[in-house]
């Protein structure tokens, strides 16, 4: 276990160069630089320009700004905003819980109802509930999220008037953020309606992030299902006079979720990537809509980090993911 | 009146019957083989038994009765009180057949909690018992032993502890030794003759092994393509085949000092291409033209044969 574990990590080291130097570079191939953007192109005065440049140390070589950002890394700094001047670090972290919330409702909403719906589809291999089922997940799947996000702005928020078009809390509302997580400071505030009211501001949001997340899940726990149904055990299972209800969740989901556990784990990936145009549309104020704005700003720093630390993170769950994995695979746990 | 009583069972998946008008009785702690080769519907039929069938397969018979009570007729839900308890079953494959995510001990505690009423404590200790009983030793130590850390014989035998948890009136062994090295069979078919008579419980053996089948069963069921074509008692079946089909099966046993196994010409027919007369009739050495009209299963001198021109009929 301890040998994997340093094997693993041993892996993260050379997963992290590459990060920053994709980010580094990638940043530097658009057009235009911090500066011009922060003066506006148009009566941009050289001398000035030069000078601003040369405080952001953006003057240097190439080479040389890569190696001072890595020496700024390995002293645990990741640097301050052009923008704000606040480090970088300080504002992930207030950013990062409405991500958090977002995502988790996503995954939540998804893994539920992704794995209920592919349990069904299975036990109902080709009725009509599977083939629009798989039809719906195909289209869910290959839907863009920005065109399904104003789509359904259009339809529910508009149309309909059943949720806000756009942010995590009306305006009327001060909420104290205590945690970070809106559903939990509304409820800490005892305000009148408050909580309902940030949960009608998550949940357009929450089904546009979960829908591929979802469709991907559906479809793993059917297939997975549908191999695990075929199974001896499976059988054996119900020559013991068990319920149905008993053999299909207790003895074939449970093996079942071990390949959809590996997908899960691989939508977080997805999850935060989508969370970039899902947070634009709704205007929800985390790191997607931090980052989407700190490129446009050309913010080297904040998009340099920002995306490293998403990077981490994605690694983590994957690694916690392949834990978990031994956790609830018996073979595996043995194995190592 | 008989512990089990099977009238006219078929089994068909759409299309001719894979299981076709089967009769079989059993009595209280008889032991009755059903032999035959792979695709005759032995493993059908007893799955039909246990209610094992799903659509699109369907099961028709006149009386499917175990201790007097028609099992067709119950509900899912009262069957289900009878299959794990009374009537429980051990498969083929062990490796497969149990399930890789629970230990050994969580998975006999599930029928003992099911069918008996046992909780926690006692119901370990009642597993420990069975893992006992089957001859696993350090039995207490293997409840948390998961069946990939088990040997192919090991997992057998939790699988028959599994079995016999519910102390069931009727064990079905569906090839119990196949899938299993030949010194490890021997000791699972002693073990399961064992607990037979110990429990005074029926053993429903399905099997191709003949030399399994002569040193266990009393009775014996021949199966061919979905039919039964002889029943009869050992060893007189066995001395004297009445069916040309339980002939032929004998004589594919290898002789010592012989070169060419015998076999019938041609191939068991499939669903779909079954002769209109004797099924046999195209491979039948003996066929005759009466042959083409179909036999129905008949008093013989020693059981029953499904055959116009049984053989050796004659006293000796």
């Amino acid at each position: 276990m301890l040998a994997f574990l340093l094997r693993r990590l041993g892996l993260l080291l050379p997963t992290f160069f590459g990060v920053t130097l994709l980010t580094f570079a990638l940043i530097r191939l658009i057009p235009g630089d911090p500066v011009e953007v922060m003066m506006g192109e148009r009566h941009l005065d050289p001398q000035a320009h030069a000078e601003a440049m040369q405080r952001l140390g953006l003057d240097q070589p190439l080479h040389r700004q890569y190696l001072a950002y890595l020496g700024q890394l390995m002293r645990g700094d990741l640097g301050q905003s052009f923008r704000s001047g606040e480090s970088v670090w300080a504002e992930f972290t207030t950013l990062f819980p409405a991500t958090l919330e977002l995502a988790c409702a996503a995954l939540l909403l998804a893994g539920v109802l992704g794995v209920l719906a592919g349990v069904i589809a299975a036990l109902k291999r080709d009725s009509w509930f599977d083939r629009v089922l798989m039809g719906l997940s195909l289209t869910g799947y290959s839907m863009p999220i920005f065109w399904w996000g104003l789509m359904l702005q259009i339809l529910v928020s508009v149309g309909l008037g059943w949720t806000p078009v756009s942010g995590r809390i009306d305006l009327l509302y001060d909420i104290e953020p205590h945690t970070g997580f809106m559903l939990v400071d509304s409820l800490l505030s005892e305000e009148d309606g408050a909580f309902l009211d940030a949960l009608r501001h998550l949940i357009l949001p929450a089904i546009v992030l979960g829908t591929i997340p979802l469709a991907v899940i559906a479809r793993m726990t059917r297939s997975a299902m549908l191999e695990v149904l075929r199974e001896d055990y499976i059988r054996t299972a119900r020559a013991k006079g068990l319920s149905p209800a008993r053999v299909v969740f207790v003895h074939g989901l449970r093996n079942a979720l071990i390949p959809v556990l590996t997908v899960f784990g691989l939508q977080v990936g997805t999850l935060l990537s989508g969370a970039v145009l899902t947070e634009t549309i709704f205007s929800w104020p985390g790191i997607g809509k931090w980052l989407i704005e700190s490129i446009a700003a050309r913010d080297y720093p904040v998009v340099q980090n920002g995306i490293l630390l998403i990077a981490a993170l994605v690694i983590l769950v994957n690694f916690t993911v392949d834990l978990l994995y031994g956790l609830v695979n018996p073979r595996i746990r043995h194995a190592r | 009146m008989s512990l089990l009583e099977i009238r006219n069972l078929s089994v068909s998946f759409g299309g001719p019957p894979v299981v076709d008008g089967l009769d079989l009785s059993l009595e209280a702690g008889e032991v009755l083989a059903v032999v035959g080769e792979s695709g005759s519907g032995k493993s059908v039929s007893m799955l039909a038994l246990m209610g094992l069938i799903d659509p699109p397969g369907r099961v028709s018979a006149d009386a499917l009765r175990f201790a007097g009570q028609d099992l067709l007729a119950l509900t899912p839900r009262a069957r289900r009180r009878i299959v794990g308890k009374d009537i429980a079953m051990v498969f083929q494959d062990p490796s497969s057949a149990l399930n890789p995510s629970y230990t050994v001990g969580f998975q006999i505690e599930e029928v003992l909690r099911q069918h008996l009423g046992l909780r926690g404590k006692a119901a370990r200790r009642r597993a420990t018992e069975l893992l006992e009983r089957v001859e696993i030793p350090a039995a207490a130590r293997r409840l948390d032993a998961y069946p990939h850390q088990l040997s192919g014989g090991m997992a057998q035998r939790v699988a028959i502890a599994m079995a016999i948890a519910g102390e069931p009136r009727l064990l079905i062994a569906d090839e119990p030794t196949t899938a299993l090295d030949v010194t490890i069979q021997a000791q699972i078919m002693a073990l399961l003759l064992d607990l037979q008579r110990e429990q005074d419980m029926a053993l429903l053996l399905i099997s191709h092994d003949l030399a399994v089948v002569a040193e266990s069963a009393r009775r014996v069921c021949v199966m061919y393509a979905g039919q039964a074509v002889e029943l009869g008692t050992l060893p007189a079946l066995f001395e004297a085949p009445a069916h040309p089909y339980s002939e032929a099966l004998l004589a594919a046993i290898p002789q010592p000092g012989q070169t060419r196994l015998h076999s019938l010409p041609g191939m068991v027919p499939g669903r779909f291409d079954r002769p209109a007369g004797c099924l046999l009739a195209p491979r039948c050495p003996y066929a005759q033209p009466r042959c083409a009209e179909r036999p129905a299963l008949a008093p013989s001198r020693l059981g029953m044969v499904r055959c116009f021109f049984p053989l050796n009929q004659e006293a000796p």
